[in-house]
């Protein structure tokens, strides 16, 4: 039975119908792209083009094209691999933890913050997948298999494995997830296809449906099957924010070997994945106009979370401050000394202004509730999060335990090269799905719609 | 399945009144086939009076499935086929298998499940559905009922039946 509550805001505006919901969602599918959307989509594959020609280089010769150096051996590559996992964390969070703790609003755009999810991780994937150099070898040398040398196996205690355990699970099972919540839409469009007499497009979106139909029993299996997904990707986010945290946090390096990190990478996942869909959600929003179904209360919440787990990421940081002081370990004590006064002090500054200070501003009513001030803010916040890891990796190495072989990093052509392919894939991605699948979950919506709209 | 060819089809508008229609309907003694609806409808199972399913049982299998194995494997990897000496740990040590052990057990569970019930409600890409009404993931909650199942009533009895239960229409619908 349906419960309206008097004291809620109606989630959907616009007094939509259930009709409605199907109308406005499949509208996009249907349409011809507008000319919006093919010039979206040509940046896209400029900058896809511009990154392919990078990796091409980098696998031809190899990945001492990479601005690296003999002190800092790890920079860009791990700096954009973890912001792009980070990123893809708040997608499972609001499908899987919001569908746990009962959050009705995060039915209009689950399934946006999901596909982000997806597309981030083959991002993320893209960096240790490169940095193996041979990477149609790479996956081979991963996996637990026998391999040419004899019967030598992969390491199990190594962190860099559980990774490779940690994010190729969370891709499959995110994946799966999104996909189940695609079937019954896929179903709405081929109906819609078989009305309008569109055969082709009413078989290609059968064959993505696998045939659903939408019986009592299959909805009843359906719903069970999604509250356990959720029930196991909710360990699993947290699980793999953490073993990324652990690459740093199981070594010796002084500014790495901190037992905070778990938590305050998941923290600054959760954070920067909510500055992306921000970001992505007010494009798709506009241009899709789907102003009723994404309101300014979605936008409201969603920076209301941000404020938490900025706050969070804040608070982190500070300990860290204090634990370098107050642990009296010399070589702690001036990584963060280095960190927050040596030559990466703007790097520093940067990431403490943009992700402890900048999204204080959203306790401000008026600043959560527009739309200009939480596009800026939600870019400012990535950018911070992106400086953040920049700074615990590059800052952490560039001076060794030797002066001697003290230096700084700076990224060449192929390091920016590549990190804007991954900008390609994703934005490419996406569109490619905010286009052809439909970007709102119809089947959810319609079971909110009658407690929900403003007309009930 | 030479059986179920002829059917008795209403359409429902209203979540509310479709709960109270299926009690009516199974009430006055008929047989309902499958209510097919655009959403899941809170209720809907206990009203049809289907028992709750066992898919969390398949996924607490595959995930222990997942469990053993991925233990099984690391410790006889590590532990006995070519032991290394890494940090000076023992061979086969317990925490350092937990996170991929975790992992596995995520992996096969969410596999394991989705594959059963993509398998148990006969979802393939290549089927084309049986549909009753193509309104049925749009809008409307369409209920099935099968002529030859309920071979004692007459197709305007079950007609008259199923406007009584609030059906804002009443179809027939074959299959050849």
């Amino acid at each position: 039975m349906q419960v309206t509550s008097a004291l809620r805001d109606p989630l959907v505006t616009g007094g939509k119908t259930v009709k409605d919901v199907s109308h406005d969602i499949s509208r996009q599918v249907e349409g011809k792209p507008t000319r919006l959307w093919w010039m979206a989509m040509a940046i896209s594959l400029a900058l896809l083009l511009w990154g392919a020609y990078a990796c091409a280089m980098l696998l031809w010769h190899g990945i001492g094209m990479w601005g690296l150096n003999k002190t800092v051996g790890w920079a860009w590559d791990i700096t954009n691999f973890v912001w792009w996992v980070g990123i893809g964390h708040a997608g499972t969070l609001i499908s899987a933890i919001l569908l746990l703790f009962r959050q009705r609003w995060r039915m209009s755009i689950n399934r946006a913050a999901e596909a982000m999810t997806i597309f981030a991780v083959i991002c993320a994937a893209s960096f240790p997948a490169f940095h193996m150099g041979r990477l149609w070898l790479g996956f081979y040398w991963a996996l637990p298999l026998p391999n040419a040398f004899g019967s030598l196996w992969v390491n199990f205690n190594s962190p860099l494995l559980w990774d490779v355990f940690a994010i190729s699970t969370y891709f499959t099972v995110s994946l799966v997830f999104w996909y189940l919540g695609l079937i019954p839409d896929f179903a709405v469009i081929r109906d819609r296809a078989v009305v309008q007499g569109n055969n082709i497009r009413a078989q290609v979106y059968n064959a993505l449906s696998f045939g659903w139909q939408g019986g009592a029993k299959t909805w009843m299996r359906y719903e069970s099957v999604a509250l356990i997904l959720a029930g196991l990707s909710t360990p699993l986010v947290l699980s793999v924010h953490t073993i990324v945290s652990m690459d740093f946090a199981t070594s010796v390096i002084p500014g790495w070997h901190t037992t905070i990190f778990p938590p305050y990478f998941v923290a600054g996942a959760i954070f920067s994945g909510f500055a992306m869909v921000l970001t992505l959600l007010l494009v798709t929003r506009k241009v899709f106009h789907l102003e009723d179904y994404i309101t300014i209360g979605h936008v409201e919440l969603m920076n209301i979370i941000i404020i938490v787990t900025g706050s969070i990421v804040g608070i982190a940081y500070i300990t860290e401050l204090f634990i370098a002081w107050y642990s009296g370990v010399e070589y702690e004590g001036y990584a963060f000394y280095n960190r927050v006064s040596g030559p990466y002090a703007w790097a520093y500054w940067s990431m403490m202004t943009c992700n402890v200070v900048s999204p204080q501003l959203f306790w401000i009513k008026k600043i959560r509730t527009s739309l200009v001030a939480t596009f800026v803010l939600s870019i400012v916040v990535n950018i911070g999060m992106w400086f953040e890891r920049f700074v615990i990796i590059v800052t952490s190495l560039h001076r060794d335990y030797i002066p001697s072989s003290w230096t700084m990093f700076y990224p060449t052509w192929y390091d920016i090269g590549q990190y804007v392919f991954t900008f390609g894939i994703f934005f490419t991605a996406f569109f490619l799905f905010a286009k052809f699948f439909p970007v709102i979950n119809m089947a959810e919506v319609k079971s909110i719609i009658r407690s929900t709209s403003e007309k009930a | 399945m030479d059986a179920d060819k002829h059917f008795v089809v209403g359409i429902f508008d209203d979540e509310d009144v479709l709960l109270k229609g299926i009690k009516k309907v199974r009430n006055s003694g008929v047989k309902i086939q499958e209510v097919y609806s655009p959403f899941p409808v809170h209720g809907i199972d206990d009203a049809l009076g289907y028992k709750k399913s066992r898919l969390p049982i398949a996924a607490f299998m595959f995930g222990m499935t997942g469990t053993s194995l991925a233990l099984l494997m690391q410790i006889w990897m590590l532990g006995y086929d070519w032991p290394m000496i890494i940090g000076g740990k023992n061979f086969a040590s317990l925490p350092p298998f937990i996170p991929v052990t975790f992992e596995l057990t995520v992996l096969l569970s969410a596999l394991g499940m989705v594959g059963t019930f993509m398998i148990v409600s006969d979802m393939k890409p290549y089927k084309w559905p049986r549909q009753f009404d193509i309104r049925s993931t749009d809008d409307k909650h369409v209920m099935a009922i099968d002529l030859a199942v309920n071979a004692g009533k007459s197709k305007d009895e079950l007609s008259r039946i199923l406007k009584d239960s609030g059906a804002s229409e009443v179809n027939e619908k074959s299959f050849d």
